[in-house]
């Protein structure tokens, strides 16, 4: 009797994975990553000849409620019509019973990769910007997306900034539904419970209480006590904080942590204030948080700190440099004139 | 404001300014009114000059440019006619120029663009 050595087992369980799109309008090219809850694979639209990425589920999804989250999803992300949230195209199930849904295929490369090409820290911020207006765009859908962090972010060959993989997301309420929305619904609904490492792939997501879901480093104090009920916008303005901290961090560091805190103490104090560990401390909506930013990145202080008397005279200085010099050349030249004219 | 109306208003004011500071020079106290009239209408039309040239460019740098070649080329104008101080007028009158370039670049509103749709 032969044993099949380790690699070769491996590689049967990898075929043995790989989805049957028979049936379907796609046909399959190459895994692209493994994302929340399933693998994400690039794949043709042989009806459209474009080229799809197809996230097919882990799990199994005989049962038709989870089927009716599913398409629930598809409606609701369908609906997130936002250049700063990939487009889904279609949603389906395979022959074998696993759920798919097709996104648009995004060239480009992800936010923590991408980092390293961007060393001014305005650009880091206005990228930062842009991505708060993705996430407030969902939110004012009713969208939670529960798992904001480097990896989830990509940016596009063009600089588009497009916040990805909406597989823990949570509806909080279905402006367009016409039943009372489901405080607990979440998205996709699999077996089970997987907390995901920053920078890996897998994740997974069982909603009710006690259940983790996120990324430990990005996920809010409630999110990893598995608080359900409360969790709320905030909670994503957790993440987006962590996001912030890590994106106003060195290159080299890629964990979010104190020894890598911003200089900056008005950024400092907007991350503080984005990650406070009580969620009534932190802002109220994504936008309060951006507005911040961008008073930051308009010279402005920021409303998570208060200036003493010398920080405002350095910030006025530093916005107002060029009419302050040229006021000044102007009224020391003035008072060298009048003192050599009256020798 | 639009750009223009504000290099004139800007212009005028600091020319009128400058030419107040001309009291602190006992020699020329007597013609103050005078001093003042004619920096007053030199601001006026560096100010013009400095708002137009900032409708039609838009760059920080080339607006302060701007400002001090108008006000150093119409101080120097002032100062030819004068028949002396030289220093006193072209110096300060080059420095408001560049205050007005700065000002018309970083204020004021550019004219509009006309906005086109087009859905087919």
């Amino acid at each position: 009797m032969k044993f099949l050595s380790d690699k070769a087992l491996q590689r049967l369980r990898e075929s043995a994975d790989v989805p049957d799109l028979v049936g379907t309008r796609y046909r399959l090219l190459q895994q692209i990553a493994r994302g929340g809850m399933g693998v994400v694979y690039a794949a043709e639209d042989q009806t459209l000849a474009r080229r799809v990425a197809i996230k097919v589920l882990d799990v199994l999804v005989p049962d038709s409620d989870l089927a009716q989250r599913l398409n629930r999803e598809a409606r609701v992300l369908a609906r997130l019509e936002h250049p700063g949230i990939v487009p889904v195209h279609d949603v389906g199930t395979l022959a074998d019973g696993r759920v798919f849904y097709t996104m648009k295929f995004v060239e480009g490369r992800r936010l923590d990769e991408h980092l390293e090409s961007v060393p001014s820290l305005p650009d880091r911020l206005r990228l930062f910007l842009r991505i708060c207006d993705a996430v407030a765009f969902a939110h004012a859908r009713g969208v939670l997306h529960r798992d904001l962090k480097p990896a989830n972010v990509m940016i596009g060959a063009f600089g588009e900034v497009l916040v990805m993989d909406w597989g823990l997301a949570k509806i909080v309420h279905d402006s367009s539904a016409e039943t009372p929305a489901d405080p607990d619904a979440t998205i996709f609904q699999p077996t089970n419970l997987l907390v995901t490492e920053p920078g890996t792939a897998p994740t997974s997501a069982v909603t009710g209480h006690g259940t983790v879901l996120g990324t430990p480093g990005y996920m809010s104090p409630e999110q990893a006590r598995g608080d359900i009920s409360s969790l709320d916008q905030r909670s994503d303005i957790f993440s987006l904080g962590a996001l912030l901290r890590f994106l106003l961090a060195a290159p080299a560091s890629r964990e979010p942590s104190e020894s890598t805190r911003q200089k900056d103490k008005a950024l400092g104090a907007v991350c503080d204030k984005a990650t406070a560990i009580d969620l009534r401390d932190r802002y109220s909506s994504v936008s309060d948080l951006s507005a911040d930013v961008s008073r930051y990145l308009d010279g402005l202080p920021v409303t998570a700190r208060r200036e003493n008397l010398l920080e405002k005279a350095s910030r006025f200085y530093r916005r107002h440099t060029i009419p302050i010099l040229l006021i000044a050349a102007y009224l020391v030249m003035r008072i060298l004139l009048l003192l050599f004219s009256h020798r | 404001m639009n750009k223009i109306l504000l290099g004139l208003l800007l212009g005028a004011v600091l020319g009128a300014m400058d030419g107040a500071t001309a009291w602190f020079t006992p020699a020329v106290r007597a013609q103050l009114a005078g001093i003042i009239v004619g920096s007053t209408i030199k601001g006026l039309i560096a100010g013009i000059a400095i708002g137009f040239f900032a409708r039609k460019v838009h760059s920080l740098l080339l607006g302060i440019v701007f400002g001090l070649a108008v006000g150093f080329v119409l101080a120097f104008i002032v100062a030819q006619m004068q028949h002396g101080y030289y220093l006193e007028i072209i110096l300060p009158g080059s420095i408001v120029g560049m205050i007005v370039g700065y000002a018309t670049q970083r204020y004021g509103t550019a004219p509009a663009v006309p906005a086109t749709s087009r859905q087919s």
